[in-house]
């Protein structure tokens, strides 16, 4: 249960450009299916391959998907976290929209920002310590640390485990 | 050194004498909104309580509101129970701001909130939805959180772990040329700085030309503050914020106003001289990609769309009824509008703006969000192009990912509409 894992490997199975915005990520017209149960089937949905790859589970749990600058810009619709939390994608983009990034951190969908990253499909990507690997082409690229602010949420195991936390102290 | 005006919002709502920017503060929540995705939320607020032996209550009733504008009246079974339940725990809590599906008093959040006073300056306000940075036109602090941040707020009354932003002061000068507005001004904003260039920070607006913008064009900004990725768009509270909540939405009491300290330190500062602007288009697929209309004029429309949180309120609908009167639709070209709550239907049905944009062939929808998010009341085909004065052109906006989104004023679209291709409306003034 951490945003920045200490150490992972995994595949990309997805490259994005900057500025993928919530609409490609869970489009408006699934908006009225709010149960994390039912969101996943949604992901990237335009996408239709991919989205039909991830439908058929051809895509391992702690796959990478790697992204340019402000991914997650626009809506503040939770259930573009929610979608890809179900599928335990693992997000590395340059730069994250302020409201995903939150969603993303409240939900425990884990996600990495490292501005520098270069990576292809297929590439296998190791999260280790405060770097990421590229093991394909052997290159290393430093990640940003997430605030400690956040990371208190995350050590809690998400927003609702550290309101609980929250709302138990306050009432005793 | 002095504070900017969301420095000392938050000092106030967190007990503060001062806070720098970067601190982490807990500030108390003014106000709580949501719309239908109110449906999530309460998921999140039951499972919070979940274990506790705790009864879940809201923080405080009187300070949450729920208005329905998504998805109504609505689009499936599925929207239909979601809104059944919100109503249910709207009853069940006590929750007074509730704007059903009512000829009445319903209409979009981010018009529903202003029009009724329910947004003052110098308060906290947090939403689900993205474009709760609209409320900044009212001295507000305000920004859109995700439903599980909001079920925190219900359940504490405030929000937690808030980093003290740092901001981007915009100085708007001169005077708005003919067919120049407050929609040509951000979207040029937002072409200048990226859809990324103000994350995490605010934009305040000041100079003469917001000075003398009405409150309607205040929100325009403030909406799309987001659109370069800022938490927050903020006007401080001025004289015409006292005549707005005085005068339009009946606000009886003083209202205080909350200004920044002439020595506040601001990231940057940015100037516009708004008389050199031209009317802009926001290009398809990003809100960043902006070009002068010249430079699209005579790409061929499908559909025209005018209305939403941005640009759907009386004074858009006044530009379009008037260059619309007398004129026709070109064949071929769907033009739907929307206005922002039944209030403006309303005032533009009294005023005939209404009568002279369906005598063109407008069809005039029911105040809500309609089709700006692709949901309902407005699909595009494959390969059609909408021009719209809404918020957003992302892929699959309008509900099909094989379309276009242009983004416009009022004046654009209406301008278009008769040509049925881009059109810059100071020439068909002429």
């Amino acid at each position: 249960m951490t945003n920045t894992p200490a150490s992972c490997v995994g595949k990309v199975v997805l490259k994005l450009g900057d500025d993928i915005s919530t609409d490609v990520i869970y489009p408006g017209r699934f908006m009225a299916t709010v149960l994390p149960a039912e969101t996943p089937q949604y992901a990237f949905c335009d996408l239709v391959e991919f989205n039909t790859r991830l439908k058929k589970k051809e895509i391992p749990p702690r796959s990478i998907l790697v992204a340019g600058k402000n991914f997650g810009c626009g809506s503040s619709r939770e259930q573009a976290a929610s979608a890809l939390k179900g599928h335990e994608l693992l997000i590395i983009a340059k730069g994250f929209a302020r409201i995903f990034l939150q969603n993303a951190i409240n939900l425990g969908l884990r996600i990495v920002v490292c501005p520098d990253l270069e990576a292809s499909e297929g590439d296998e990507v190791e999260i280790s310590g405060q770097r990421v690997i590229n093991r394909t082409s052997l290159k290393t690229f430093p990640m940003v640390p997430l605030p400690l602010t956040r990371q208190a949420i995350i050590d809690a195991g998400g927003l609702i485990p550290y309101t609980r936390k929250r709302l138990l102290e306050k009432h005793a | 050194m002095g504070m900017t005006v969301v420095q000392k919002i938050l000092a106030r709502a967190s007990g503060k004498k001062a806070v720098q920017v970067g601190e982490v503060v807990e500030p108390a929540v003014d106000l709580a909104m949501s719309h239908e995705n109110a449906a999530l939320v309460i998921n999140q607020f039951q499972e919070i309580y979940k274990g506790t032996g705790l009864e879940p209550r809201v923080w405080d009733a009187s300070k949450i509101a729920i208005i329905f504008d998504h998805r109504v009246p609505a689009e499936s079974a599925k929207t239909a129970t979601n809104q059944k339940k919100v109503r249910e725990f709207i009853e069940q809590q006590g929750i007074q701001k509730f704007h059903d599906i009512r000829g009445t008093s319903g209409g979009i959040c981010h018009q529903i909130l202003p029009e009724n006073g329910y947004v003052r300056p110098g308060m906290v306000v947090l939403g689900t939805d993205s474009h709760t940075t609209s409320h900044g036109a009212l001295g507000a602090f305000a920004f859109g959180v995700g439903a599980t941040e909001m079920a925190s707020v219900w359940s504490l009354g405030m929000a937690l772990n808030i980093e003290v932003p740092a901001t981007i002061r915009v100085e708007a000068l001169g005077k708005f040329p003919d067919y120049v507005s407050p929609k040509d001004f951000i979207l040029h904003l937002i072409g200048q700085i990226s859809a990324e260039g103000a994350n995490f920070k605010v934009l305040e607006f000041h100079g003469e030309a917001i000075k003398k913008m009405n409150t309607s064009g205040r929100l325009v900004l403030c909406n799309m503050a987001v659109e370069a990725g800022a938490t927050s768009g903020i006007v401080p509270g001025d004289s015409e914020t006292v005549r707005y909540l005085q005068k339009e939405a009946k606000v009886g009491e003083e209202i205080p106003l909350t200004i920044p300290d002439r020595d506040a330190a601001y990231e940057k500062t940015i100037t516009i001289d708004v008389s050199l602007l031209e009317p802009q288009i926001a290009c398809p697929h990003t809100v960043d990609h902006v070009k002068p209309v010249n430079d699209t004029e005579g790409l061929k429309i499908d559909q025209i769309v005018i209305g939403s949180c941005t640009n759907g309120r009386l004074d858009d609908i006044a530009v379009a009824a008037k260059i619309l009167k007398g004129q026709d639709i070109a064949k071929g070209v769907r033009m739907l509008v929307f206005p922002a709550s039944w209030k403006i239907y309303r005032e533009s049905l009294e005023r005939g703006y209404l009568t002279d944009l369906i005598d063109a062939g407008a069809v005039v929808m029911n105040p809500g969000c309609g089709c700006c998010l692709g949901v309902h009341q407005g699909a595009l085909a494959d390969g059609e192009v909408a021009l719209s004065t809404t918020n957003r052109n992302f892929p699959g906006r309008m509900g099909n990912p094989h379309s276009e989104v242009y983004l416009c004023s009022p004046a654009v679209a209406a301008a278009s509409a008769i040509t049925g291709v881009i059109t810059d409306p100071r020439k068909g003034a002429n």
